[in-house]
């Protein structure tokens, strides 16, 4: 069985064809690059042995366009974000699968640099992809690459954090930086390519809620603002919760060159993706030595308290503004624009 | 951030309106017409309604590009995209706007349609040259700030001899339609926060005829909100003293004349339309610019033969009150239960610059949260 070219060649329909053709791309990218006693087991699936105490599994797919961007690329982001997913239920995450919807044509060399940037992010995390499947679409039907990844983790005892149990009174932190994945992403963008030194915070943030719940073991929320951004998180926890929030603009960790980014395109921060950060609503007297705890771990070092919950049947989300004044942080109709005028 | 931050600085603001306050007559009331989207923005954004007095109040107008463009300009650009194999390049706020029964360039594009978002006009040019063997169109818009980029790329596609490329020009003028809405006086406007980014190009005189005319204070003002309370408060010493003139708050931008290179473009590349539709003002004449004959190859409505649309408004939907300064967005029966930014119905709730965007975005619950 000849090996692919990895130089050269491309994908073809046969390579998702189930047949002599697929496994040959299986053994010679995935198996080899993800390299882990399960994997190498060859099965449809991955038997482990299952601990006790309360599982989580989530499920994200990834279609980011462009496909490799300044400070990561799909490959790294399908595993980040999903550990991310697990990790915001307070969870360790233990494995992980993957799913490559892979388009007719698609160079292989771009897919070996993807899964190679998988095996590494998946490598340093410790969290190994243990199962996956490969499919093949014709020509125009996919857009390069669509990676699916799901993972599933377990929730240390005493451990009680979901979206919904917010209470007015609590701090809300935000662990660093906001919009550096968004505006990564854009400045790469085709036509609308600007030079900028901002790189994706793309990041796995389980060590870091491990750390977190190891001091204060009463945090009520954890959630990443992917996409949407801080604003949509906030209202989502607001929703989710019953309760109003309250932020104050001068405390939000902002880089001066994502904001001059978004002041020249007419977009707001406050909805910019991030990658590599969380949101955590904690009770008032656990904050101060949460925060003190976060400022020790490399991915928190300008983490924030910015807000406090309120009490609001209407559950809006307010910001007193660096100018002085009020105002609501809305849900983001449709998505965001650059202006016209 | 600099020519950022000094104008956003709250302790600068606060002064100003200070100033505001001890210098309004309390037995009269000011209202004044901010003219274009970005400020109507600014003003929401940062809450400058909290610092004015209770008598000055803001009248929005109509200077967002995509709100007063009617929508059978929008059904023409659909029409054309479904019925011929072309490629219709459009400014991303366009995508939304509700065009004639139900229908926007979004749906247009999921039945099909090969439409696609640009963020400059040299994208759209781009395309037709990646493109050689299609059509592409591209469907312009706005005021005098977006004018100079197309008139460029037709020139540069007259230079390079393209013939799969045009526009399909809908740019229209800021003066006109400001002369328009004082002419008719539905609007009660004591004065006029002048267009920033427009002025860049056309410059400050360009108001001095209307202003004379009609008796109208007007001070173009930058889109910070220093800016805003600096002219508004310019404005209120104007009202105050008797007199109107043209007055420059955006001095580190905006000159008397505009930019002439800019101008000189234009000229070269447009000419006057006789009459053209505004959503809200209607038929106005020498109120928007056409493709000069010399450039007629580079005309989408002369190349595909584009027969004018007229469509209906929605029912109930007042954004053409809004437009003309008479109405306020929460006055709409529609407003943020059947009108949505989700959901747009009029084109005002579309963009960020529309009025009807800001009053929901921002100042929806604006009385419970001040309270």
């Amino acid at each position: 069985m000849n090996n692919p070219d990895f130089k050269h060649g491309v994908i073809e329909m046969a390579h998702g064809s189930g047949g002599r053709t697929s496994a040959t791309l299986i053994e010679s990218l995935f198996v080899r690059h993800f390299d882990n006693p399960l994997l190498q087991q060859g099965n449809d699936q991955a038997a482990f042995a299952v601990t006790s105490g309360r599982m989580v599994i989530t499920t994200d797919a990834h279609v980011v366009s462009p496909l490799f961007f300044p400070g990561g690329d799909i490959g790294s982001l399908s595993v980040h974000g999903t550990i991310n997913d697990v990790a915001m239920a307070g969870a360790q995450p233990l494995y992980l699968s993957a799913a490559f919807i892979l388009e007719e044509g698609f160079p292989l060399a771009e897919l070996e640099r993807i899964v190679i940037s998988m095996a590494r992010a998946s490598r340093e995390t410790g969290i190994p992809v243990v199962t996956g499947d490969t499919k093949v679409v014709e020509r125009g039907k996919g857009d390069g690459v669509f990676i699916t990844t799901t993972g599933i983790g377990v929730i240390p005892d005493g451990i009680h954090i979901s979206g919904h149990l917010a209470r007015p009174g609590d701090a809300i932190i935000l662990s660093g930086y906001i919009g550096d994945h968004g505006t990564a992403i854009l400045s790469s963008r085709e036509g609308l390519e600007f030079g900028t030194t901002i790189t994706s915070d793309s990041a796995a943030l389980h060590t870091l809620v491990a750390a977190m719940i190891e001091v204060a073991p009463d945090i009520r929320c954890l959630r990443d603002p992917t996409r949407g951004g801080l604003a949509t998180t906030l209202n989502e926890l607001a929703r989710q919760s019953g309760v109003g929030m309250h932020i104050e603009e001068a405390a939000i960790p902002l880089r001066a060159e994502v904001r001059g980014a978004c002041e020249l395109l007419g977009l707001d921060p406050l909805y910019m993706a991030n990658e590599g950060k969380l949101v955590c609503i904690v009770p008032q007297q656990s904050a101060g030595r949460l925060l003190a705890r976060m400022h020790h771990h490399p991915l928190a070092r300008q983490a924030a308290i910015i807000g406090h919950v309120t009490s609001d049947e209407r559950n809006l989300v307010v910001m007193q503004t660096g100018f002085g004044g009020m105002r609501v942080v809305d849900w983001l109709a449709g998505e965001q624009l650059p202006r016209i005028c | 951030m600099k020519y950022i931050d000094e104008f956003r600085d709250g302790d600068t603001a606060r002064l100003l309106a200070g100033l505001i306050h001890k210098e309004v007559s309390p037995d009269r009331n000011y209202r004044l017409m901010e003219f274009c989207g970005g400020h109507t923005h600014a003003i929401f954004r940062f809450g400058i309604v909290d610092l004015m007095p209770e008598n000055v109040r803001f009248v929005h107008g109509p200077g967002c590009p995509v709100c007063v463009l009617p929508a059978g300009r929008i059904e023409a650009a659909i029409r054309l995209a479904e019925s011929s194999d072309i490629i219709l390049c459009t400014y991303a706020d366009l995508m939304r706007v509700p065009a004639g029964k139900k229908d926007s360039l979004h749906k247009a594009r999921a039945r099909g349609a090969d439409i696609r978002m640009i963020y400059s006009a040299t994208d759209a040019l781009a395309i037709a040259q990646a493109n050689p063997e299609r059509q592409v169109v591209f469907f312009a818009i706005g005021f005098e700030t977006t004018t100079p980029p197309t008139a460029a790329v037709i020139r540069i596609a007259a230079a390079m001899a393209l013939t799969n490329f045009t526009v399909f020009c809908n740019h229209v003028l800021t003066p006109p339609a400001m002369a328009h809405i004082l002419a008719s006086g539905e609007a009660s406007i004591d004065g006029i926060l002048g267009p920033s980014h427009v002025s860049t190009i056309i410059g400050s005189q360009a108001y001095a005829d209307c202003c004379a005319q009609y008796r109208m204070p007007l001070v173009i003002a930058g889109f910070e909100p220093v800016d805003v309370i600096q002219s508004t408060l310019l404005l209120i010493r104007q009202i105050n003293e008797g007199i109107h003139r043209v007055e420059n708050q955006y001095t580190r931008a905006v000159s008397a004349s505009g930019n002439r290179k800019a101008k000189a473009l234009m000229d070269e590349i447009f000419e006057l339309r006789p009459r053209f539709e505004w959503r809200g003002l209607g038929e106005l004449p020498d109120s928007a610019l056409a493709i000069r004959h010399t450039y007629a190859a580079f005309d989408a409505e002369k190349r595909f033969h584009m027969a004018p649309v007229t469509t209906t408004d929605i029912k109930g939907c007042i954004c053409p009150a809004v437009l003309r300064g008479v109405s306020n967005p929460d006055e709409c029966k529609l407003f943020g239960t059947v009108c949505t930014p989700e959901e747009p119905k009029g084109a005002c709730m579309v963009s960020s610059e529309g009025a009807c965007a800001a009053y929901y975005s921002y100042g929806r619950f604006r009385a419970e949260v001040t309270s």
